[in-house]
């Protein structure tokens, strides 16, 4: 069993955005940067997918600047045999133009399994995953809370609105994690160490022109902070009237 | 939200991408696994020893000894700050680390012979055996050459006799490091160190009852009656007090570390508190008084930072010296202490309760303060290091 994970470097969840001078990229001096969410459980899906076939190799592969190779650590640290950093310095927001570089690294891997995270949580675009299944011709499953393993085919589950689909497909395939598929394991001390002397190429790439341009990226507005009106039935009246003539929400 | 940690001054560039990478691993699993269930513990006067497993999993026992034993190899910096984050949970969590890594599996791997290293080392490692180390006696506390537990030789080995006081994981431990004279009582250089499995006839252990400070640790009061164990129980390289004391420079080491936690995880309160908490229809961090207590506490806080690091990289070259770790040890124990009390006083009346960190971190920083060499012994040791004078007797 060969499979690949695409992981990307994202900023922390808990990091405060701020927006760079030109307007449409992130300021990213003082970010805390960490493997992105989704992609830990694509990777920990793979683990387990080896571990249970008592053989073969976990490739995590990440497009990204430099810094991106103590991402591909991370999940070296988990337990991946080897990494493979795409380095391109520009920070690429159009999917497309990720979905064909990762597609040059990937088409001729001979990979039974490539794996995504549903989503980068920077961007949300939920769209390089089956971009690269489309652009190999591979059957793709997005979303997926459960994969079950058989002879040259899978079965997978996804969680619709209300429901749960459940979907067959042949190897080699395309599958994008969603959250609930496993709870990813912290990469032990060990897997630390072990990291540092895995094989992490790192292969200079020229990225394609896209179709997609940023204009520009602004922050939610600023909430502004609660205010308690009062306690209690008599304090109903003055809700009322603050979300009638405030917030205009009645 | 995960801890965030407090960095004024970019410490964080003063560490290399393992050691951060090791410190974000114990940072989430004490966020995930400590932090939820400590006050419990604490109340209720018990060790979490349910977390022993996934300790010894990630690699936290003895993580700074090589990996030939089963240890994870780690620089002496990633091992602090493995116990900076254990000790952002509880002093009780740190310790129960402290005691498995730097008392006993680091004598054994100091003093112990390639078979004993080899028969104790992975098993401590990966958590099969808990260990605890056992100095102190009654009479003898800061002055532990002077101690009465003795240990004769015999056709097949040795017999051991006496009692240990406030020995943490005592009454857990499957193996306890044991220091004894082997000659005259007035001849601290017959101090040796014994390797004793507590199911050993003659062992016992028995829970400290009535603390108020480390109340979710074990502390236990050993009794070694006539207690027989083979030739190969002898540490055959430890010699002299200076053995265990070389053990606790290790510990002490470690505990510089935690200290800094335990002052985080209070600073880390007192700032939220003072930024929510209304009085006088304002913030409590809107009055000077509150923003002293907050600027001296973060003023400390990253002094005491800057002394671990440089402290790590020179026994990561080799050349720390036990004064050095002395230093570190009274000023991050006492500065945490401090934190930790201004924390609990700025909290008001919340700041006595369970619920919020600060007074149990206080309450265990009494014990750190004394124990390792209590604040007093270390300034003695000071003492002598600066006028060459000896003040201790
Ligand atoms: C929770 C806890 C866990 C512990 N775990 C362990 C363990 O695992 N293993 C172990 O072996 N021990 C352990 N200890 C024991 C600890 O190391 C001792 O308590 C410590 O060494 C102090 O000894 P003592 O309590 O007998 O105090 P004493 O030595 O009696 O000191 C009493 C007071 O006198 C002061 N003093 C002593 N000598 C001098 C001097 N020359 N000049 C000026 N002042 C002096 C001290 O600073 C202190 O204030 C633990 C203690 C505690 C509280």
């Amino acid at each position: 069993m060969k499979i690949a994970v695409c992981i990307k470097r994202v900023p922390d969840t808990e990091t405060r955005i701020k927006i760079a001078a030109d307007g449409r990229s992130i300021d990213e001096s003082g970010v805390k940067f960490v493997l992105n969410p989704y992609d830990e459980y694509a990777v920990e899906e793979a683990l387990r997918r080896k571990e249970a076939a008592g053989s073969g190799e976990v490739v995590v592969i990440a497009l990204g600047p430099d810094a991106a190779q103590e991402t591909i650590r991370t999940a070296l640290a988990m337990g991946a045999d080897r990494g493979v950093l795409l380095q391109a310095d520009a920070r690429v927001l159009d999917p497309s133009v990720i979905a064909r570089a990762l597609v040059a690294e990937l088409r001729d891997g001979g990979y039974d399994l490539v794996l995504f995270g549903k989503l980068a949580i920077d961007d949300y675009h939920h769209a390089v995953g089956p971009m690269v299944a489309e652009l190999l011709r591979l059957p793709c499953v997005s979303a997926a809370a459960r994969l079950e393993l058989g002879d040259g085919k899978a079965t997978a589950e996804r969680e619709v609105e209300g429901g749960v689909e459940v979907v067959e497909f042949p190897l080699p395939a395309v599958l994008t994690a969603d959250k609930g598929l496993n709870e990813p394991r912290y990469p032990a001390l060990k897997g630390i160490m072990a990291a540092k002397k895995k094989p992490l190429e790192v292969k200079p790439v020229t990225l394609e022109a896209g179709g997609l341009e940023v204009l520009e990226l602004a922050l939610p507005p600023e909430r502004k902070p609660g205010r308690i009106l009062g306690e209690g039935p008599g304090a109903v009246p003055a809700l009322i009237r603050a979300l009638r003539t405030e917030a205009k929400v009645l | 939200m995960p801890f965030q940690g407090v960095d004024f001054y970019d410490t964080e560039s003063l560490f290399a991408e393992d050691e951060r990478a090791v410190r974000d691993t114990v940072r989430r699993w004490v966020d995930e696994a400590v932090i939820p269930i400590i006050g419990d513990h604490y109340v209720q006067g018990t060790f979490p020893l349910h977390l022993a497993p996934k300790m010894a999993e990630l690699g936290l026992f003895g993580a700074n000894l090589p990996e030939e034993y089963g240890c994870a190899g780690l620089n002496n910096v990633a091992y602090g700050l493995i116990m900076q984050e254990l000790e952002r949970g509880d002093s009780g969590v740190r310790s129960f680390a402290s005691v498995q890594g730097a008392l006993v599996m680091y004598p054994i791997y100091a003093f112990g012979s390639e078979e004993q290293k080899q028969r104790w080392l992975p098993r401590l490692a990966g958590g099969e055996a808990i260990g605890c180390f056992g100095l102190t006696e009654p009479d003898f506390g800061s002055n532990p050459g002077g101690m009465i537990t003795t240990a004769r030789e015999t056709a097949d080995g040795w017999v051991l006799n006496g009692a240990k006081m406030w020995i943490t994981n005592g009454s857990t431990a499957q193996v306890a490091i044991i220091w004894a004279k082997t000659g005259a009582l007035d001849d601290p250089q017959s101090i040796r160190g014994f390797i004793v499995p507590t199911d050993t006839k003659g062992f016992s252990a028995k829970d400290q009852k009535g603390k108020l400070s480390l109340r979710a640790s074990d502390t236990s009061e050993l009794v070694l009656q006539d207690v027989k164990v083979g030739r190969d129980a002898l540490l055959p390289k430890s010699g002299g007090v200076k053995s265990p004391l070389m053990c606790l420079t290790q510990a002490r080491y470690g505990i510089a570390w935690g200290a800094v936690g335990a002052a985080m995880a209070c600073f880390a309160e007192a700032v939220s508190y003072a930024k929510t908490r209304v009085i006088f229809d304002r913030p409590i961090g809107g009055f000077q008084i509150q923003q002293a207590r907050l600027a001296d506490m973060l003023t400390e806080i990253t002094k005491a930072q800057l002394l671990c690091v440089q402290l790590g990289r020179l026994k990561d070259r080799g050349s720390a010296t036990p004064e050095q770790v002395s230093l570190a040890k009274r000023n991050n124990v006492d500065m945490a202490t401090e934190v930790a009390r201004e924390t609990r006083r700025l909290l008001g009346a919340n700041g006595i309760l369970a619920e919020y960190q600060a007074m149990r971190h206080l309450a265990n920083l009494e014990s750190v303060y004394t124990y390792e060499g209590t604040h007093d012994i270390h300034t003695l040791v000071l003492g002598q290091a600066i006028t060459g004078l000896d003040a201790f007797r």
